[in-house]
């Protein structure tokens, strides 16, 4: 059902830019764009003609019968929600023909519905409803004994929502809603007639069906057929809160529908300028971590790792962790500590924290866990384009006319955003797949792609060049383009280096096990596309090269013209609800807020005016780099936001050996995790529903989330990290997250014109937002690169020291799960388990018999690095010689696996390529065994 | 810190910027990147490695390890 008080105009708007259409709706004259349909006319003019079939966020279907009218100089009574409008149109929305014809109809549909208003969960906010009584039912003419469908079975086997098919009219919105929103196509109308009845497919029930729990159809049904738990269980909400998730990247806008201070269930926000009124399964439902028992609530502070935890007051613990930190500082001076900031915390508390870092302990050793994903797309993007983001909105997507989807599965890793881009190709655009495996976007219900290219992991940078030296030596690239926007001495070098045989189609078949073919027509495809727009993950990024990957195709678009304008760009698909935001707060050793170098003397003396201390104007450690450093000694304690190191860092054996030999840890969390037994002090943290701030969403949006319960702690993270500064004797006080913003604000010049006031207005403002950008900037490189000219760089093929050898002969690459999220801290607290309930390792059939490997039977899996064990599942998703699994989990301790391998550029561990033995497991390893929370 | 990950990451730097065909662009690139994202004692431990007289690093890293410990000097 929808949110009780938002306005339906009934169909979908007309384009904006169509020629203007005059007509009268009940004597009264009105001007919409051609294409408009008569029902939106009218709504325009708040005349609000009666419907169930038709809603505005779905095209029209006219089969309710309920919203015709009469029209002069038609015949009959056409639908108006399928009539488009023309010009001197007349059109009568009520007569007494159109009222007796209404409920005549609403007659036939309440003879076949439950009568039990008062006790239906959608009693009071019921469109159904809402119809009988407009027209004016008084009666069942047709009595209560002929053929009904008031016994059929309800279907509660989705964790999440009910399907009570007594109270379904056939509609049809629900299909519609899961074919034109998701794309999924999960459900349909079986049989004709009075037979006809929504179902999931052929499985009958929605847990066994393609449901992908997105709650489309939940929010377009019009009666209680489909109707969330929370809402049967609670009632109706009596008000509301807008806010963003907290899950991934997209940053979808959400109504927190409340009553009292309890949550009664998340609604897509229809002026949400990420989603759209859309959602997916984590943030439309998985939000009952908030409250579970789990949930760490009061400080805890222990001498020794080895020493139960105390509980003690906030201003013991306080106290305590300043004093950790004193000592530290004190004896082996401000370089032995850091901090770790979460990229699920807002902007203003990742700031706090590397402010904290920077002027209370005196160094620069403050990094976030963009580290672990996208740190190469800053570096990539920044050193060719000048700034290191996206350079579109998500909603550019919707004018490419091809789309490349490397090394990411946005069906599950993002899924408003991969249903956008199924949209899209379903309107007729071309889709390539860069991956190793036959990720979902591959092949779904009527999209295809037109090429997917699984290539070897580890050889991204061949296939791109192959793509670069296409478009150069077929003379496909935009001269026009290059040499208007480009520094002509550095594409000069490029163009020869690209052109040179080794770069071919033909000599990477090899390297990457892509027919040369297949390249070359993948590569004319984009380079002759009008819009080709590149959308990517961390199979781009998580790799030894995974910066000269991003390199790579930021020299195929500017190659190509495919910057600078709608559906085109370079777009990182990032993971995490503020890892941009993260990374903007200059939660990075090297830089300040903005993405400018310690050193450079003029940013550091402003940081240095407002923060009343002198700064470091060296780089600081990496995470990376703490652990070793850890190890060797001189790194000794570490402040962590928000983060579970000891479950999603690689290498797990050697962090954990570093975090063993640090004197002092402080976490700051939700939730006891798997890095809390190596730590000191436990802070318990807040969650994005218990405090104000800002996050920031990989299309630079930065939105606003607000408080809607208490802190479980009693404390906003923001709030902690001002009193531990304070506490070392660096006070902090804000009484508002806004003043942190402004603070924020004053010092950065990409973000001079974002303020909260700005943003309760706009509802979101991309950065940079100053005054060369008052309301933000959607589209970036608009007529000139942020650094001048677009700068092409050589991108040489050096392939990953991870070998598969005789005792290590597959690869393991790694990803996401739809209802799962990260390292499942927060998703696995929530019914998402009934789902999904284990990271499985996807096998490929032939190398599953070559090892007398079942589907479902528990392996062993084994690298260089250590050894784990998890169930298998067999798949021909991933090809022979690759294996794949997920990282949710911390029974799977994936990452004892995963090695030292990084990127150059950036230290990004290489996640997607470890060599590994898989074989039947005889029992749990040491690496199972360790697993506490 | 650790010495075999300080070379082998040091090495991917290098084998990154060997490929640009300005020998002196490559040595300055890796300079560059060692000064703009290597923490000092990270920075000290390469120079230090390299004056105990390992083979293992690559030749556009020595150079670039060279200009860097030359600016130790004069600061």
């Amino acid at each position: 059902m929808r949110s009780r008080g938002d306005h339906d105009y009934g169909t979908p708007a007309g384009r904006a830019d169509a020629p203007r259409v005059t007509l009268e709706i009940d004597g009264r004259p009105v001007e919409v764009p051609q294409g408009t349909s008569v029902m939106r006319a009218a709504a325009m003019l708040e005349i609000s003609i009666p419907r169930l079939c038709a809603t505005d966020s779905l095209e029209p279907f006219g089969s309710c019968r309920l919203c015709i009218v009469e029209i002069e100089g038609r015949k009959g009574y056409p639908a108006s929600c399928t009539t488009p409008v023309s010009g001197g149109m007349r059109v009568r929305t009520e007569s007494p023909r159109l009222a007796q014809l209404r409920r005549n109809v609403m007659e036939l549909y309440v003879s076949d519905h439950p009568l039990d208003c008062l006790i239906c969960p959608a009693n009071g906010n019921c469109e159904f409803q809402d119809m009988a009584a407009y027209a004016g039912v008084r009666e069942v003419r047709y009595g209560s004994d002929g053929a009904n469908h008031l016994a059929r079975a309800k279907d509660s086997s989705n964790p999440y929502f009910t399907f009570d098919p007594a109270r379904c009219i056939v509609c049809s919105r629900c299909v519609r809603a899961c074919e034109e929103i998701q794309g999924t196509f999960a459900l349909t109308i079986d049989s004709r007639g009075f037979a006809s009845a929504i179902t999931p497919g052929p499985a009958r029930a929605f847990s066994d069906s393609e449901c992908v729990s997105c709650g489309a159809c939940v929010y377009a049904c019009p009666t209680a057929a489909l109707t969330e738990k929370s809402v049967i269980d609670r009632g109706l909400p009596t008000h509301r809160v807008l806010t963003t998730c907290g899950y991934c990247g997209v940053g979808c806008t959400f109504q927190v529908e409340m009553k009292g201070d309890a949550i009664v269930r998340m609604a897509p926000d229809r002026e949400g300028r990420a989603n759209h009124a859309h959602a997916c399964v984590k943030g439309r439902f998985s939000w009952g971590f908030a409250t579970h028992p789990d949930r760490a609530r009061h400080p805890l502070i222990r001498d020794r790792i080895d020493q139960p935890w105390r509980e003690v007051s906030w201003e013991e613990a306080i106290a305590f962790a300043a004093a950790g930190f004193e000592r530290i500082k004190k004896k082996f001076g401000p370089g032995a500590i850091g901090g770790l900031t979460s990229s699920r915390c807002t902007n203003e508390e990742v700031y706090l924290v590397q402010k904290l870092v920077r002027a209370a302990f005196g160094s620069n050793n403050v990094d976030n866990c963009a580290r672990l994903c996208h740190a190469p797309t800053g570096y990539g993007l920044g050193v060719a384009f000048g700034t290191g983001a996206a350079t579109q909105d998500f909603d550019s997507v919707l004018a490419a006319d091809v789309i490349v989807v490397v090394g990411a599965n946005p069906t599950e890793g993002h899924p408003v955003m991969g249903a956008m881009i199924k949209r899209r190709v379903r309107e007729g655009a071309q889709l390539i797949v860069v991956d190793p495996r036959a990720v979902e976007m591959a092949r779904l219900p009527h999209v295809e792609a037109a090429f997917h290219l699984n290539l070897r992991p580890g050889t991204n940078v061949a296939l791109i060049n192959a793509f670069a030296h296409v478009a150069v030596t077929e003379n496909l690239a935009r001269q026009d383009f290059i040499a208007a926007r480009c520094d002509p001495r550095e594409y000069a070098a490029w163009r020869k280096f690209i052109a040179e045989p080794r770069n071919s189609p033909e000599a990477v078949a090899e390297i990457t096990g892509v027919p040369a073919s297949e390249i070359r027509a993948a590569a004319r495809m984009y380079a002759t596309a009008r819009n080709a727009g590149i959308y990517y993950g961390l199979g781009v990024t998580e790799h030894s090269q995974g910066s000269t990957t991003v390199l790579a195709m930021a020299n195929l678009a500017m190659a190509t013209g495919n910057v600078g304008r709608a559906g085109v760009g370079i777009n990182p698909l990032r993971g995490q609800n503020n890892v941009q935001g993260a990374c903007d707060m200059g939660s990075f050793p090297h830089e300040f807020t903005g993405y400018r170098h310690v050193s450079d003397a003029a940013t550091r003396a402003a940081f240095e005016r407002a923060w009343g201390v002198a700064l470091d104007p060296e780089p600081g450690l990496r995470i990376t780099n703490m652990w070793d450093a850890a190890l060797a000694g001189s790194f000794k304690g570490l402040y962590i936001q928000g983060e579970d190191p000891a479950q999603s860092e690689p290498d797990l054996h050697h962090v954990k050996a570093a975090l063993r030999a640090m004197d002092f840890v402080v976490m700051q969390d939700l939730f006891l995790n798997q890095t809390s037994e190596f730590a000191h002090v436990f802070l318990p943290g807040s969650s994005f529903l218990e405090k104000d701030g800002t996050f920031t969403n990989s299309e630079r949006r930065i939105s606003r989330i607000r408080r809607v319960i208490p802190p479980a702690g009693g404390k906003a993270d923001w709030e902690i990290t001002c009193e531990l500064a304070t506490a070392l004797g660096y006070p902090m006080r804000y009484s508002h997250p806004s003043e942190i913003m402004d603070e924020i604000a004053r010092l950065t010049p990409a973000f001079a014109g974002v303020s909260y006031a700005k943003l309760d207005r706009a509802g979101g403002i991309q950065w940079p937002c100053n005054d060369t950008a008052r309301d933000g900037t959607p589209i970036m490189h608009v007529g000139a690169f942020v650094r001048g000219k677009g700068r092409f760089t050589i991108t040489e093929y050096v392939p990953t020291e991870e070998k598969t050898s005789e005792e290590f002969p597959l690869i393991l690459t790694t990803g996401r799960i739809l209802t799962q999220h990260n390292a499942g801290t927060q998703t696995r607290r929530t019914p998402n388990v009934v789902i999904d309930s284990e990271d499985l390792l996807e096998i490929h059939p032939h190398d599953a018999q070559q090892r007398g490997i079942r589907d479902g039977a528990l392996v062993e899996v084994r690298s260089r690095k250590g050894a784990t064990r998890l169930r298998a599942e067999i798949s021909e998703r991933v090809q022979p010689g690759v294996v794949y699994t997920t990282f949710h989990y911390p029974e799977s301790q994936i990452n004892v696996l995963t090695t030292e391998n990084s990127d150059w550029a950036t230290n990004c561990p290489e996640y997607k390529v470890t060599a590994v033995e898989v074989m039947p497991a005889i029992g749990a390893t040491e690496a199972n065994r360790s697993v506490t929370h | 810190m650790d010495i075999p990950r300080l070379v082998k990451m040091a090495n991917g730097i290098g084998a990154y910027f060997e490929a640009y065909p300005d020998r002196q662009q490559a040595v300055n690139g890796v300079a560059d990147h060692l000064r703009r994202f290597w923490e000092p004692r990270m920075r000290r431990e390469l120079v230090d490695y390299i004056r105990r007289g390992d083979g293992s690093l690559r030749k556009v890293v020595l150079e670039a390890a060279a200009i860097l410990e030359k600016e130790a000097a004069a600061d």
